[in-house]
């Protein structure tokens, strides 16, 4: 499997021959070469994929982890040492398909969705990076190594975020993904150092005797380094990132903020599946928490805003609630004995990459013919834009767990961990994904059916996209029908690496069925006729509530009350005050001292030769007479 | 009367050239003048070389010798001193050490 280190290697050397020749090049060029090279690693990523799969499980009928490479980078100690390499395991040979696949399917429908755009050649060297960061991301051997990856995702983000750097929200939007995201990122570095320092080691795997020396650190460690996780993947409170972040290009937005970049959080938390269930249970099951409350917490956001960028966007951080959910209510390694979450977890981050990605490309196509993001703008447009809006409504209805369509499955067997694990949370996360039901289908009907915008749409009529922008659309959605039923996912990621056939609960089919048809019911009595006279009523005798939802419960304002009320004025002005009074002062006072000494001493050196010689002969007169007296 | 020649007088010689050199190096301006004086302290440098090989040390030849490089090191240097005062005169039109002032701070 050596091969693989050209999935890394492709994107790394892509990315500086488009960012520094690309200019000169014409856009067809530098998009095609970027895309040729995403392909290339994709059709890697399959074979590794179907190389490591085929090659059968090991004596206890699990998949080898393997690691064709591995350099020693930096070492600190004899255990303490930070490799660079890739390694394979069953998830993450499941994220190198899914990021390529999705990355691909963005590089093909940037053609279109780009096309003109200054600066076309830098975003395909962006869209490089990005995927080389991921990928390296996904096959870290070490935690260490995540970390610079991570990091590495969080710089592509930021310049992918603010690839219209013209524009003023669009700056701020990528600056403030870029703080937020860092500031949970040091608590994932604490939590690496903690790790680090007790265990002496950055492998996953570490050793019995490791595990003893850490003890009681580690739950706090895992709890550190899920506040990254929590960063990156748009958890409460960290979520507010993410929805400013789609000023970016819709195409950044449905491969970096919504199919993998996000889900790094939850691979950070599978990846550390087996410290998290062993040594720190309770911690797993905070994760649990606070997934399911930003899960409710975003659902209620979605149901109210106007934007389709946004509903998506919120969507996504409430479909990241739930895997985070997933696994954090799994009780054991055992995946019939409540490890399931594990495996729906991942399944989930599998099938929501690919209707998310969907989603967002479809959005993409929308806003390419209507020009605005906004709902009013649009209405009807199921006459103009026939491709986008079958594949739109395929989407919708598996993110919506209709059977048989790939978000059914896995929704159903998270909702299945949720019961096993407790009837209240299993209560709780169905209704949450009754509201993804029904705010989806809003989005939908907003969309495609509704009233029209009939005197924007004569104006300019909307037209269906190229083909570079509805063939991504149909693999796609093609993948999104069949992966449900087709892939026996349980085959390939389980928590106790076992072979694990899904079987469908039926209780709980039965119910999530039921609560997702009553909720698209509700949307299609509510938003499909032209009028809208319930939710209208709605919205006005809630009005209070509306607008919170509609602000995003002040969440904002509430973080920048903390941020320019009480740390700029409590920390950072006294701390200003004493660099420039106290430090800046003292290095002036050294300085003036200095120049003081300087001035005193400087007619010493007058310039001339001979009262040099003169002094230098005193010398050594001084040291003869030294030396003759001495002897 | 002896006149036989000792050690003693060569180094006569050569300790008043020495100081004839450094009076010259110390009290002249003129960027020649010393150069000449430098010449001075390094030939009687050279007079103590064959000097002290000749008496204390007679069959060797190293003071020989090092007073020949003596001399070719004193050439050179007065090629490259020369070449100094002439780019220096070419420049300012003066060739006195206190009138070259341009680098003092």
């Amino acid at each position: 499997m050596e091969f693989t280190i050209l999935i890394l290697v492709l994107p790394a050397i892509c990315f500086p021959l488009l960012a520094l020749f690309g200019m000169k090049m014409p856009h067809r060029v530098a998009g095609t070469i970027g895309t040729v090279a995403i392909g290339a690693v994709t059709i890697l990523s399959y074979i590794t994929a179907l190389n490591y799969f085929g090659a059968g499980r090991t004596a206890e009928g699990i998949f080898p982890t393997l690691t064709p490479w591995n350099i020693r980078w930096l070492p600190f100690t004899e255990t303490l040492h930070i490799d660079m390499g890739i390694m394979l395991d069953p998830i993450s040979v499941m994220m190198l398909v899914v990021i390529t696949t999705v990355s691909l399917m963005v590089h093909i429908y940037s053609f279109g969705y780009m096309k003109g755009e200054k600066g076309f050649q830098r975003y395909y060297a962006f869209l490089s990076l990005f995927t080389f960061s991921m990928l390296g991301l996904v096959v870290a051997t070490n935690i260490f190594q995540m970390y610079i990856f991570w990091e590495l995702v969080g710089v592509s983000s930021y310049l992918l975020i603010g690839f219209y750097y013209t524009k003023p929200e669009a700056i701020a939007a990528s600056k403030k993904a870029f703080i937020v995201t860092r500031f949970a990122d040091l608590g994932f570095l604490i939590g690496i150092l903690l790790y680090g320092y007790y265990m002496q080691t950055f492998t996953f795997t570490p050793a019995a005797d490791q595990l003893m020396k850490a003890g009681m650190i580690l739950p706090w460690a895992l709890g550190l380094m899920f506040v990254g996780g929590a960063g990156k993947s748009a958890m409460f409170p960290l979520h507010i990132w993410l929805p400013d972040a789609m000023e970016g290009p819709t195409p950044v937005s449905a491969l970096i903020h919504a199919a993998t970049m996000v889900v790094a959080g939850v691979y950070l938390v599978a990846r550390m599946f087996p410290l998290f269930i062993g040594f720190a249970p309770e911690t797993l099951h905070v994760v649990a928490y606070v997934g399911a409350f930003t899960a409710f917490y975003a659902a209620t956001v979605a149901c109210v805003q106007s934007d389709i960028k946004r509903v998506l966007a919120f969507s996504t951080i409430s479909q990241i609630g739930f895997m985070m959910v997933a696994l954090g209510v799994c009780t054991s390694m055992d995946p019939h004995e409540g490890g399931l979450g594990y495996m729906a977890g991942m399944f989930h981050l599998f099938t929501h990459a690919m209707f998310k990605a969907l989603l967002f490309l479809g959005a993409g196509c929308i806003i390419h013919a209507v020009h605005s993001n906004e709902m009013s703008t649009m209405g009807g447009l199921r006459k103009y834009m026939p491709v986008t809006h079958i594949t739109f409504l395929i989407a919708c209805l598996a993110i919506a767990g209709i059977w048989p369509l790939s978000g059914f499955f896995s929704k159903d067997e998270i909702l299945a961990a949720c019961f096993a694990f407790s009837p209240v949370m299993g209560w709780i996360m169905t209704a949450i994904a009754g509201m993804t039901a029904f705010y989806m289908f809003r989005l939908y009907y907003c969309i495609f059916w509704g009233k029209e915008n009939t005197e924007l749409h004569k104006e300019h009529v909307p037209h269906e996209s190229p083909l570079t922008m509805t063939v991504p659309l149909m693999i796609l959605a093609a993948i999104t029908i069949v992966a449900g039923w087709i892939l026996p996912f349980g085959h390939f990621v389980s928590s106790d690496g076992k072979a694990y056939d899904i079987h469908i609960d039926t209780g709980v089919a039965a119910i999530s069925l039921v609560v997702a048809l009553f909720a698209i019911g509700l949307a299609t009595y509510m938003y499909a006729r032209s009028s809208q006279p319930l939710a209208d009523s709605l919205a006005r005798r809630f009005s209070g509530l509306h607008k919170a939802a509609y602000r995003r419960f002040y969440l904002d304002e509430i973080w920048l009350f903390v941020t320019k009320k009480i740390i700029f004025n409590c920390i950072s002005t006294p701390i200003a005050w004493f660099d420039r009074h106290v430090i800046d002062n003292f290095m002036n006072m050294l300085a003036a001292g200095t120049q003081a000494c300087g001035t005193l001493i400087r007619p010493v050196q007058t310039g001339k030769i001979q009262t040099y010689t003169i002094w230098f002969f005193a010398g050594i007169i001084i040291l003869t007479v030294i030396l003759l007296l001495a002897l | 009367m002896e006149l036989e020649i000792h050690v003693i007088h060569y180094l006569i010689l050569s300790t008043v050239m020495m100081f004839c050199g450094i009076y010259g190096f110390f009290t002249r301006k003129n960027l020649l003048a010393l150069l000449i004086s430098a010449e001075l302290m390094l030939n009687a440098t050279n007079i103590n070389f064959a000097v002290f090989n000749r008496y204390l040390f007679p069959g060797h030849l190293e003071g020989h010798f090092f007073s020949l490089f003596g001399i070719a090191i004193a050439a050179a240097e007065t090629a490259v001193a020369i070449a100094i005062i002439i780019n220096v005169y070419r420049s300012f039109n003066k060739i006195l050490t206190d009138d070259i002032s341009e680098m003092k701070g």
